[in-house]
């Protein structure tokens, strides 16, 4: 009960974030080059129809009914139409966010399951071969643009190999896509039996996954290594050890334990990190999701599209870190949230 | 005054943690190598960057054309190298501008604290709430797609980091001995802050600097792969990987691997730079 409370709490904290968020990208639809109204009347407009189109959007109005217009119409759903695909902005952005939070979560997991052992044994062979060559990928990780390292694969394991797919997109050519159940191709086509469209869509996935994980790997390493050296160099890891506990119980019940908070933390600046460079990953290997729309709306200054896009992207991130101080609860039950 | 009187010994400190780890000497030594590169490289190189030859496109790298050529004929070594001064140039005045900001703001904050640190707290917040990346989309689509707006949406992205760090470290001096003993002396408030207060946080804010340089390269140069900011045929990394990303399939891989491998040493290079003053500033953080 007391959890519940808690959460509920931190639900409450994440309102006048969420307010934060609407004010800025209302600010945003002011802001257009020039005169919003004259925009969007086109080149050919009158003075008549620049005042027309002006009382339509209701700039001639003071800027708070102004404001509480643009919330209202965000309540209902209504992010404005996107001029490219002539649909609703929702609607679009629904159809094209399972493939990016897909393509995101694949990347993540790989990206976890292959720092945090890392992490841990660069802290327990401090200064060995294994530190050094986590010191290197780190730093390395960190360096390099993802769009570069989505290049890079693609160049070696395409073009030189042949082992990866033509970096076009969910699906290769030959394969449709299964019937829509949850919008993840790897979980759709297993329900409705495809296997081949499975293994397609999961060859698709593997270099774009592998080069969003690169680039959270460094972070997620970095900072597992640290929090296990300082977990290992504590007086209660000490006390373990003169109990002469086994190396193995040590290493995992205690050290690791009390080393996942700060690697949970880090897990969200990670989140702010991989959802910018998903936009430029999906750009590289024409991944159809929301990053690629965006790129798209952006080159035909689709305003509506591009903010619609700006806003469900920072929502995910506010509900993200929401699921992450939730984990930090079950983690460590001594956190209260709302302290 | 304790802070004032390290200069000296910080210098005898500075020769131990060169001679100590090369890979520190190593940074600065490109970093040298990077700011030759930005001065004097545009005119140093072989063949004018804009000029194109169609007969001579997509050629591979050769001893006339280090690099190889690009789509239209144009000699992507010289571009590679004229490229440096303008992504060195957007990223150190969006990196300045987000240091002068946000230090102001932040030491105002610390030092005063009140309703003015609690506004600039939310708004620090608010932009926190923001994938940044996607934040600098946003910004640059609204307010215009120039190379301006480009440096100003990379700035405000970094502000946060800026104006928390001289927030901090302001809080903690301004109830230090010197601090009081200035005023006593008849100092005005600002005049301790700028003069007095300011010049002591200045060794951590160069180090967020540093820290900070990498990852604004990267988001610049972000930025103008999806197509915002420079526009082509202007030499810039960015948008000579977008360019050469489509002949990569087709395994023309010069086009793009050299501006990138350019962009990724010159990242590097401010990163190990970062934990290399930070090393030298703060020992104690080592990761």
């Amino acid at each position: 009960m007391e959890r519940l409370s808690a959460i509920l709490a931190r639900l409450g904290q994440a309102a006048p974030t969420v307010f934060g968020i609407v004010v800025v990208t209302f600010l945003m639809t002011r802001a257009l080059p020039g005169d919003p109204a004259a925009f969007f009347a086109g080149p050919a407009a009158t003075e008549a129809s620049i005042a027309e189109i002006r009382a339509q959007l209701g700039l001639d109005q003071p800027l708070w009914i102004q404001f509480s217009r643009y919330v209202q119409s965000l309540v209902s759903g209504d992010l404005g139409k996107s001029i490219a695909t002539g649909q609703p902005v929702v609607t679009d952005l629904a159809t094209r966010l399972p493939a990016s939070i897909e393509l995101t979560l694949v990347a993540l997991l790989l990206s976890v399951s292959i720092a945090v052992p890392l992490g841990v044994l660069a802290a327990v062979h401090q200064d060995r071969w294994i530190d050094q060559l986590c010191r290197m990928l780190v730093t390395a990780g960190v360096s390099l643009p993802t769009f570069f390292t989505g290049l890079l694969l693609v160049y070696v394991f395409y073009f030189l190999l042949g082992w990866a797919p033509m970096p076009l997109g969910r699906l290769d050519l030959l394969s449709s896509p299964p019937p829509h159940v949850t919008g993840f191709m790897l979980l759709d086509a297993p329900i409705a039996g495809e296997w081949a469209t499975a293994s397609s869509a999961l060859r698709q996935l593997i270099l774009p996954a592998a080069t969003l994980a690169l680039f959270t790997l460094a972070p997620l390493a970095r900072m597992t290594r640290a929090a296990m050296i300082q977990a290992l160099a504590s007086e209660y890891i000490r006390t373990a050890r003169a109990c002469g506990l086994s190396k193995r119980r040590i290493l995992f019940t205690y050290a690791f334990r009390n080393a996942q908070l700060p690697v949970v933390t880090t897990l969200g600046m990670v989140f702010s990190f991989t959802l910018g460079a998903n936009v430029l990953v999906e750009k590289v290997f024409s991944w159809p999701g929301i990053g690629s729309y965006a790129v798209e709306a952006l080159v035909s200054s689709d305003y509506a599209a591009v903010q619609g896009f700006v806003l469900a992207m920072a929502i995910l991130f506010v509900v993200l870190n929401l699921v992450i101080d939730m984990v930090y609860t079950l983690i460590d039950p001594r956190v209260r949230i709302d302290g | 005054m304790a802070e004032q009187t390290l200069q000296p010994s910080r210098f005898a400190h500075l020769r131990y943690v060169m001679a100590a780890n090369p890979v520190t000497l190593l940074a600065f030594s490109l970093f040298a190598l990077l700011i030759l590169v930005a001065v004097l490289g545009p005119s140093l190189v072989p063949f004018d960057p804009l000029a194109s030859s169609p007969a001579g496109a997509l050629q591979p790298p050769s001893l006339t054309h280090w690099f190889g050529t690009d789509q239209v004929g144009r000699d992507v070594f010289s571009r590679v190298v004229v490229a440096t001064r303008l992504d060195l140039l957007i990223s150190v005045s969006a990196v300045a501008i987000s240091f002068l900001v946000g230090t102001a703001l932040g030491a105002a904050a610390g030092f005063w604290g009140g309703w003015f640190d609690s506004v600039l707290g939310r708004l620090l917040d608010t932009i926190m709430a923001f994938p940044l990346f996607v934040l600098a989309m946003g910004i640059v689509a609204a307010s215009g797609n120039t190379i301006e707006n480009v440096v100003i949406a990379t700035a405000l992205i970094n502000l946060p980091f800026y104006a928390r760090v001289a927030r901090a470290e302001v809080a903690v001096r301004r109830q230090a001995g010197w601090v009081l003993a200035a005023r006593l002396a008849g100092n005005s408030s600002p005049r301790i802050l700028f003069q007095r207060v300011v010049p002591n946080i200045l060794p951590p804010m160069m180090v967020q600097i540093s820290l900070n340089m990498g990852w604004a390269v990267l988001n610049a140069a972000g930025l103008s792969f999806i197509g915002l900011g420079i526009r082509p045929p202007t030499p810039e990394w960015g948008i000579m990987v977008a360019e050469g990303a489509s002949y990569v399939v087709s395994g023309e891989w010069w086009l793009a691997l050299f501006p990138g491998l350019a962009l990724m040493l010159a990242v590097f290079t401010f990163n190990l730079m970062g934990d290399g003053l930070r090393d030298l500033v703060d020992p104690q953080r080592r990761t």
